[in-house]
């Protein structure tokens, strides 16, 4: 199994561009799932939308989310509290820009790293 | 005091509708420009639930508003709003008083610093709801005084530095604008006081 990549943007069209970043590095060996946009169709993020991105890209091994701005992350936040605990527990927030945080997180990842080595991969981007 | 919900949700639901453009414009001046139309499409879809929510009691009525608000708002004032909302679902006891809507809204207020990662004074509706929560909890609140608090709160983060949200990217820029969370706190604080002293 492999970690899975979640990417939540503001923008339908970053998450799509950050995605397609990610299946030139790693092709289909990362489980890979993104989203963009709020309920409304505008910019924004939405749970629901969230929660079927986790789904799209779940692995047992865990799912390392990343996000732009500060609703993309509450609202992420707030999506993996609705899960049941067994899964909570197995999904991590980046601090990490999103377009090189996913690209470097999915080929930690497709390189056989832990979820705890994704995260702390992507977020060696983040001035600490 | 029983809390007639139907009004209540009707008359915040419609404020905060009403205000949708000026809480855009505000936040327009420090942030992204969506705080009123998010708001609104959470409210009208509360509006849409309504039937559903009345149904159930009080307490699972507003973590049922709080969970329409999470879904469907798409800001990060959808998460913030929802966890009041559920809070003060779980917290709001029967027939409250003002010091037991106080005590409740002090545990949203609790719970939002957490969901926000902020405190009080970052230039948020936190500076407007820990305000109003502490001094209905302080048992000298009337409507007027709970109605002036929120309004002067809300007017009190004009001069502060955002320090959380979209408008900290602005920095010392941010300064001099109203936040806008704050006033759509206000606006909501305002409609539940003229509902619950028959004004509305």
């Amino acid at each position: 199994m492999t970690v899975g990549i979640v990417i939540v943007s503001h923008s339908p069209d970053v998450a799509k561009g950050a995605a397609d970043m990610v299946r030139q590095m790693v092709g289909n060996g990362v489980p890979l799932g993104f989203c963009g946009g709020d309920p409304g169709g505008g910019l924004g993020t939405s749970v629901e939308k969230i929660l079927a991105a986790i789904d799209d890209a779940w692995s047992e091994d865990g799912i390392a989310i990343l996000v732009d701005l500060g609703g993309a992350e509450t609202n992420s936040e707030m999506a993996v509290e609705m899960l049941p605990e067994e899964r909570r527990r197995k999904i991590v927030i980046c601090n990490a820009p999103v377009v090189e945080g996913a690209v470097m997180a999915a080929t930690e990842a497709w390189g056989g790293g832990s979820l705890a080595d994704v995260k702390r991969t992507a977020e060696e981007l983040s001035p600490q | 005091m029983a809390l007639p919900l139907e009004i209540l949700l009707d008359t915040v639901s419609a404020r905060v509708i009403a205000a949708a453009d000026e809480l855009t414009a505000l936040d327009s001046a420090i942030g992204d420009a969506d705080h009123g139309v998010n708001l609104k499409r959470g409210f009208e879809a509360v509006q849409a639930e309504k039937a559903n929510i009345l149904a159930k009691p009080a307490g699972e009525a507003l973590k049922t508003v709080g969970m329409t608000l999470v879904m469907k708002v798409g800001g990060a004032s959808g998460p913030l709003y929802g966890t009041l909302f559920m809070t003060l679902g779980k917290e709001l006891p029967g027939n409250p008083t003002f010091a037991g809507i106080g005590r409740a809204l002090q545990a949203s207020v609790t719970a939002l610093k957490a969901r926000g990662k902020a405190e009080l004074g970052n230039k948020t509706m936190l500076d407007v709801l820990g305000p109003v929560a502490t001094h209905l909890e302080s048992g000298t609140a009337s409507f007027d005084s709970v109605r002036a608090l929120a309004s002067g709160s809300a007017r009190a983060t004009v001069p502060m530095k955002a320090i959380r949200g979209r408008a900290s990217f602005l920095g010392e820029r941010s300064i001099g604008h109203m936040d806008p969370g704050a006033r759509s706190s206000e606006i909501m604080i305002a409609a539940v006081c003229d509902v619950l002293e028959g004004k509305s």
